[in-house]
């Protein structure tokens, strides 16, 4: 069975980059093969999942005011449905964790983390979120949130520009749309592995 | 300006201080610097200003006791110095005698050493984080010294069994960013308010003491990014000063006109976000329309919208663009008619009158006593414009009112900051036509010293006086810097100001003291 | 005028001489119809009431609002309704379990309960009582246990606050709420909906009880938003203070009936309104103008009644989207020293018109 292309409105499958990773995925998961009936109700699942990501207020410094601004009138992020920012971690299905993370807000982090309903996703904005960007050898700054938590979507730039930031959520979209909902394990839960007392997870 | 530091022996240091407030009348405690200064000990350098006069002194005051530095306390003579003797502990170890509340600022409660140390060890594996909880004390301590030298320590406690204790923050809607407020509350009435800062703490100062002095302009912009210019204005001016560099004509007007407009884009973001948190959404989308303007003029110049990146030592990273001066006269024009729309959809709404008037009202004397400089400090009736009291470039040229209020509330705080607005456009269309020939940048030494000694330069910002201090032994690194942060005294000032007021004043006061919490934990 | 008990008699007799079924399975079948039937209609005006409130507050705020998904954005909110099925659902470790299962139910229990007393087209309405107004806001009322329940069972600070705040302020103004209703019903003579409406055959409320029914109906907009938990009183969940205040712990399905009956209840309010102000399904009849009167018949009555709801609903929307929040102080102020006695005045006033006869 071929594999499944995603399709974004207005934008064709081969102008989007690092599609060989989203097609290593969509192998692994569809290696059993997909039955039809379970396989059309996984595609109306993923419909509404991708289009309806609800992410959590969360900004700690700079990427938040970009953040802010693709919401505004100009870029406009409602128009592909994210419009609606949950305040409660237990209503939002994406944290896209705007800003850098020091040590003192870890475990506020991962406490959020853990505190969203599956199925949940994370996005790091901004150099700071990915690898401690400027601040990477500072001491107090943790080097990248994909330590904490299983990162799916990175957006590079200090600060990325909203298009930049449309982008990756239209990135966030398209993995959505080859997860499977019916019938077997999706994302390959990784368990935490502790290195030096410290939970972490697989890079 | 160049530090001449008094030294005053740590014997008779709180009976001075005292003496230099009283008689002299230096009520203005402008920022506590602390300092390793090597063998010399661990100390602090004081700067003091007196609001009639403009005057600034600095004092120093050292302990050469390493190992157990302790300073008297001037928190009973100005009220700000109390979080800023806190800032002092939590990254030298310095204890304050008589500050009733010596805990950790910044840092977790079980961080082990100083970090701002000269002998602390920065390396990876010194420095993990962990993912367990903090156990914060819920008592503090404070250290008082007998008549034979030796220290006690008495404990406050913090909380009552009975009291009812919510924590408001860290993640919090957007806008001000990582700040934590444990609230006492009364049903809707605050009793008290803690304020726990450090969630984003990223030791810009200390990772500064390794850069070279062009490498060190890079974290400015990150620090308070709604002034980026002003920040690294601040910065560039004192390693200016300190090396004696005279900068062109050209330099000053461009360097005005660029703080102006991001002062103007500061209090768009300033009135977007207080109707956000007043839940007008209308008005906060309206306003943020408008910073966009702001941003394409900014943008075509420097290339950021946000990280500016424009300034450096000596001049400017490049021209400005052939259309800057149209675009900017295109700006104005489409922004004036724009303040009336404002007035017509939030300000003049009876809705917003009750919630801002007679709330969260700061006096002048609070205010000066705090520090709490910008247009807080100009709602409470206090003149400290930086522009005005020790103007810096083309500030003394032009023409351009200080706004100015009398009441200290809400409604005034955002008053100031909406006429400023026009004061801004004022001073912008007064240089825009008439910016002189010459160089944008006057050509420097590929490596930077700066001569040895100690400078501090104030600009205004777009919440308040930012401060650098700038101590150099002749390399080509700082040996310390120092950044005054704007909002760290809003953020100690609030559990005065709201003291007996509710909840929803809570958001109205933060809203409008407008801090930005990445300039407070630096 | 169109009468839709012609069809609803229709079946009746299919059910019962027809196909030859007894009274009680005949009654049983005609109920569990009309139950589908009024959860389907909730769950599809709900979905349009969502989608036009995104849509609206886009175009005040000079942007577009949902587009993407399906032409002009129409199918979005179908992807947040599938996606709202599909979350985890919690039950937070300390909560008090009963009380947390318990209160999204009350809250749709008071709002369907609310809903069906509609009365959308003449002879169309499936709960209509002789005392329907006075039931109407004894039903609605169980909406204000479900969201102290909520906040009190989810062992949260946040919530606690923010469930007492929700209590407080519902309760209060369903004091103004029945007193403007009272002042209609002394003009209408009748509790019952549709007894309400065929009075004002012969001219709406608000034309017919000049002014005094203006100023109820003004009174009834700003305490039924209040009610609602909308607009500028909606400091219960309001967003930027407390998180998201009574319904925090809720996720999935639990948050999506809080959701929906945040909206329903909103279109209740409009509904009511345009039912004892506004006349309801009666079409804009004039006095005199036969030939005009003629033509607004032909328009069916559903037309009109949802007309004039969605028409109220925009009006609330607009307002929700521009005033700021009021303070929970300020809105106690509000209703027990301004709106109250204002509709105590009204109503005084109206039984003068009433009983001298100075009204149309």
């Amino acid at each position: 069975m071929e594999v499944r292309k995603p399709v974004i409105k207005s934008i064709p499958y081969d102008e989007f980059k690092d599609n060989e990773t989203l097609e290593k995925l969509t192998k692994e998961l569809q290696d059993g093969g997909a039955n039809v009936i379970v396989g059309s109700l996984d595609q109306v699942v993923n419909w509404g999942r991708s289009n309806s990501l609800w992410s959590l207020t969360f900004a700690t410094s700079c990427c938040g005011i970009e953040f802010m601004a693709v919401g505004c009138a100009r870029y406009d992020f409602a128009r592909f449905g994210f419009e609606v920012c949950r305040n409660s971690p237990r209503q939002a299905d994406l944290i896209m964790c705007a800003g850098t993370i020091t040590n003192k807000m870890a475990p506020v982090f991962k406490r959020l983390y853990d505190q969203m309903a599956d199925p949940k996703y994370v996005i790091a904005v901004g150099g700071c979120a990915i690898s401690g960007g400027p601040f990477k050898t500072s001491y107090h700054v943790v080097n990248g949130i994909d330590e904490i938590v299983p990162v799916d979507v990175y957006i590079p730039g200090c600060p990325p520009r909203p298009e930049a930031m449309l982008y990756g959520m239209m990135q966030l979209q398209r993995k959505i749309k080859v997860e499977k909902f019916f019938g077997g394990a999706n994302h390959k839960e990784h368990k935490p592995i502790v290195v030096n007392g410290v939970e972490t997870y697989e890079k | 300006m160049k530090l001449e530091n008094k030294i005053f022996e740590l014997k008779n240091f709180a009976s001075e201080m005292a003496k230099l407030k009283s008689e002299k009348h230096f009520d203005f405690l402008v920022t506590i610097v602390g300092e390793d200064f090597g063998e010399e000990g661990l100390g602090c350098i004081y700067i003091l200003e007196n609001t009639k006069t403009n005057e600034r002194i600095s004092i120093k005051a050292v302990d050469s006791n390493r190992e157990n530095a302790y300073i008297p306390t001037v928190s009973n003579l100005w009220k700000g110095a109390e979080i800023l003797e806190r800032e002092v502990y939590d990254l030298f170890g310095i204890k304050f005698l008589g500050n009733k509340d010596m805990r950790r600022l910044y840092l977790r409660s079980d961080f082990n050493g100083y970090p701002f140390r000269k002998d602390y060890d920065l390396s990876p594996e010194n420095n993990k984080y962990t993912l367990e909880d903090d156990v914060e004390p819920d008592y503090t301590i404070e250290y008082t010294m007998d008549e034979e030298g030796h220290i006690q320590q008495i404990e406050h406690k913090l909380f009552t069994d009975d009291d009812y204790v919510i924590n408001i923050g860290p993640q919090h809607p957007a806008t001000h960013g990582v700040l934590r407020l444990q609230t006492i509350l009364d049903g809707e009435v605050i009793r008290k308010i803690y304020p726990h800062c450090g969630y984003i703490h990223r030791g810009i100062e200390k990772m500064c003491e390794d850069y070279t002095y062009p490498q060190t302009l890079a974290l400015t912009d990150r620090m308070d990014y709604l002034s980026a210019m002003m920040n690294r204005h601040a910065l560039c001016s004192v390693i200016e000063d300190a090396m004696g560099v005279e900068l062109s004509d050209r330099i000053h007007y461009i360097r005005t006109i660029m703080d102006e407009l991001q002062r103007i884009d500061s209090h768009l973001l300033f009135y977007s976000c207080c109707a956000q948190d007043l839940g007008a959404l209308t008005a906060f989308i309206f306003g943020m329309r408008d910073r966009e303007e702001v941003l394409n003029v900014m943008e075509e110049t420097t290339g950021g919208r946000l990280i500016q990146n424009y300034y450096r030592i000596g001049g400017c990273q490049a021209d400005i663009d052939t259309n800057f001066v149209k675009d900017v006269k295109k700006f104005c024009e489409y922004l004036k008619p724009k303040f009336k729309e404002y007035n017509d959809i939030f300000t003049g709404n009876v809705i917003l009158h009750n919630r801002f008037q007679g709330v969260g009202i700061l006096s002048k004397e609070n205010a000066i006593s705090y520090g709490c400089t910008g247009g807080t400090g100009r709602a409470a009736g206090w003149n400290n414009d930086v522009r005005k009291n020790h103007p810096y470039d083309m500030y003394d040229k032009v023409d351009f009112q200080e706004i100015t209020y009398n009441n200290g509330d809400c409604f005034d705080r955002y008053m100031v900051r909406m006429k400023e607005m026009e004061q801004s456009i004022h001073i912008i269309e007064q240089l825009i036509d008439n910016i002189p020939e010459g160089d944008f940048y006057i050509k420097q030494k590929p490596i930077i010293r700066v001569p040895e000694g100690q400078w501090y330069t104030s600009v205004e910002g777009s919440r308040g006086e930012i401060g650098v201090y700038l101590d150099s032994k002749g390399d080509k690194t700082p040996y310390r810097l120092k950044f005054r942060p704007m909002g760290l005294p809003l953020v100690s000032a609030m559990d005065e100001i709201l003291r007996g007021e509710k909840i929803a004043d809570l958001i109205s006061v933060g809203a409008t003291l407008d801090y930005v919490i990445p300039d407070i934990d630096r | 005028m169109f009468d839709f008990s012609i069809v609803t008699t229709w079946f009746d007799s299919l059910l019962r001489n027809t196909l030859g079924f007894g009274d009680f399975l005949s009654i049983l079948i005609e109920c569990v119809i009309v139950g589908v039937l009024i959860l389907t209609v909730y769950a599809l005006l709900a979905i349009a009431l969502i989608f036009m409130e995104r849509k609206v507050c886009a175009y005040f705020q000079c942007r577009l609002g949902p587009m993407r998904v399906g032409p002009w954005g129409i199918f979005q909110v179908f992807a947040d309704v599938v996606k709202m099925l599909i979350k985890e659902i919690f039950f937070v470790d300390k909560a008090d379990k009963l009380l947390y299962i318990v209160a999204p139910f009350l809250v749709i229990i008071g709002s369907v309960g609310a809903f069906s007393f509609m009365t959308w087209n003449k002879g169309a309405s499936i709960l209509d009582f002789n005392v329907g107004i006075f039931l109407l806001t004894a039903i609605s009322s169980l909406g204000v246990i479900g969201i102290f329940l909520a906040g009190w069972g989810s062992n949260n600070k946040y919530s606690v606050i923010s469930a007492m705040r929700g209590a407080v302020q519902m309760i209060s103004y369903e004091m103004s709420l029945c007193l403007c209703l009272i002042t209609a019903v002394e003009l209408t003579g009748t509790m019952q909906l549709s007894g309400i409406v065929e009075s004002q055959a012969d001219g709406w409320l608000i034309f017919k009880g000049h002014i005094p029914a203006i100023i109820a109906f003004l009174v009834f907009l700003v305490a039924g938003n209040a009610e609602a938990n909308r607009g500028p009183f909606d400091l219960a969940e309001a967003e930027s203070e407390l998180t998201a205040g009574y319904h925090t712990e809720y996720s999935g399905m639990g948050f999506g009936f809080f959701y929906l009956a945040e909206y329903l209840n909103m279109f209740i309010i409009a509904g009511i309104a345009s039912t004892v102000f506004l006349g309801g399904w009666m079409p804009l009849h004039i006095s005199g103008l036969d030939g005009f009167n003629a033509v607004m018949d032909y328009i069916p009555g559903i037309v009109w009644f949802l007309g004039k709801a969605f028409l109220i609903v925009w009006i609330l929307l607009w307002i929700k989207w521009t005033f700021p929040r009021l303070r929970i102080d300020q809105i106690l102020n509000l209703e027990w020293k301004y709106l109250m006695p204002l509709s105590l005045l009204n109503l005084v006033l109206m039984t003068i018109i009433v009983a001298f006869g100075w009204h149309f």
